[in-house]
């Protein structure tokens, strides 16, 4: 079977783009910005996916539910490949994708507070509570749940939450 | 005469298993945390070095084309063929002692990583590029903690001078150059790191001062990594960290 003839790069992102986050499973990996590209030979297909962070676990997790995916599908042939640059950020979410992260109760990245000072001073000033939507909240921790997250606490309703890590 | 893939393979196995090392020392911090939020900062710390470590141990491996995974280097060296910073290897002792540790390493592989990002080796400038915006987290962490000791009571503040204090001759290695550097340096591949020093320093007396602790002095400096020579702590850490394979070679999850 000529794989080319039978699916376009399209239908082959479409397949796989709807695949969930596994520890935050309200945003796929297309949302994310994880993968990104799909090549279509001959006999096989190429997936291009890029970390979050390069010690994040669920990239393991990508890998085997993308190629699952592709394996129900018909697909056996299919391969993995990990690129670094350019380096994922959290600019590359999309708007529904802030939203949809927001309603599931961890506040989305503070666009464009990466760069600032590296020492000091240098976290986000208004992170927006996911719950009762005050900004008078407080940084607890650079380091939360997973990698991507950072430890807030709201200082109005006091419930401590998620914050998604702007880089 | 070294050529230019031998000392590209060492240069990637310098990089890699200092993050390895640091990696397994944070990984030791798991449920020993002084509180719960510091335990997961640590531990999360370890994760990112592993990551980091991960990439550039594959790169040398594929170098290399022996065969060998990331997981062979890691597990299947001695601490002869290891070529992390020796500070990297330094046990964890107080809490203190991490963060003072962490602090100057996390300074250098800031400063480090910034200047790779225009290596003309695509895998380590994109590794430095991707790598950076973990350790801007890890040095800002470091950072605040060793101003909150430093500045701290009377007590924490002598605890964490004398871990610089005893940390400090562990710091002249981290800018030893030889043969390596020399020839990649020259290819644009690596870095001069009398150049890295210079930004290390202003880092690292910021943070000093505000912390109102004093920069120890330059004195002896130990050496001997750049040929494999290490401390006695990298052999104990790496017959725990590769206990598993030692014993049962080739096994999986």
């Amino acid at each position: 079977m000529n794989l080319k003839e039978k699916y376009t790069e399209q239908a082959i992102w479409d397949m796989i783009a709807q695949i969930p986050d596994p520890e935050i499973p309200v945003i796929t990996i297309e949302e994310l910005g994880v993968l990104r590209k799909v090549e279509v030979l001959k006999d096989k297909v190429i997936v291009t996916i890029t970390p979050t962070y390069t010690g994040c676990p669920a990239m393991k997790m990508f890998e085997d539910d993308i190629l699952k995916t592709l394996h129900d599908n018909g697909i056996e042939n299919a391969a993995i490949k990990m690129v670094y640059t350019p380096a994922w950020t959290t600019d590359w979410m999309s708007e529904a994708a802030m939203q949809k992260l927001k309603d599931y109760g961890i506040a989305p990245p503070v666009k464009g507070t990466q760069d600032k000072g590296v020492l000091f001073g240098s976290a986000p000033k208004e992170v927006q509570c996911p719950q009762c939507g005050s900004k008078n909240t407080e940084l607890k921790s650079q380091f939360g749940s997973t990698a991507c997250k950072a430890l807030y606490q709201c200082k109005d309703c006091l419930e401590p939450f998620d914050y998604f890590k702007c880089i | 005469m070294m050529t230019q893939q031998d000392a590209l393979i060492n240069y990637c196995l310098r990089l890699g298993d200092s993050s390895l090392i640091l990696g397994q020392r944070m990984a030791e911090w798991c449920s020993n945390g002084p509180t719960l939020e510091e335990d997961i900062a640590l531990t999360n710390v370890s994760l990112d070095l592993f990551g980091q470590a991960r990439t550039m141990l594959t790169y040398a491996a594929n170098l290399e084309g022996k065969g060998n995974t990331e997981d062979d280097l890691a597990y299947r060296r001695s601490e002869r063929e290891y070529y992390n910073t020796l500070l990297s290897e330094r046990p964890n002792g107080h809490f203190g002692d991490t963060i003072a540790r962490n602090f100057l390493h996390d300074a250098f592989l800031y400063h480090l990583y910034t200047a790779l990002k225009n290596s003309k080796d695509e895998t380590i400038a994109a590794h430095a590029a991707k790598s950076i915006k973990e350790i801007a987290y890890h040095l800002r962490h470091t950072g605040e903690w060793v101003v909150r000791l430093g500045d701290g009571t009377e007590e924490s503040h002598q605890k964490i001078q004398q871990s610089f204090d005893d940390l400090w001759m562990f710091t002249g290695d981290l800018f030893e150059m030889n043969e390596v550097d020399d020839i990649l340096i020259k290819a644009g591949v690596a870095v001069d790191l009398n150049d890295i020093k210079k930004n290390w320093d202003s880092t690292v007396n910021e943070v000093l001062q505000r912390a109102t602790l004093q920069r120890p002095k330059d004195d002896y400096m130990q050496t001997g990594r750049l040929q494999g020579m290490h401390s006695e702590y990298l052999g104990h850490l790496l017959t725990d960290m590769q206990y598993l394979q030692r014993a049962y070679p080739d096994a999986t999850w």
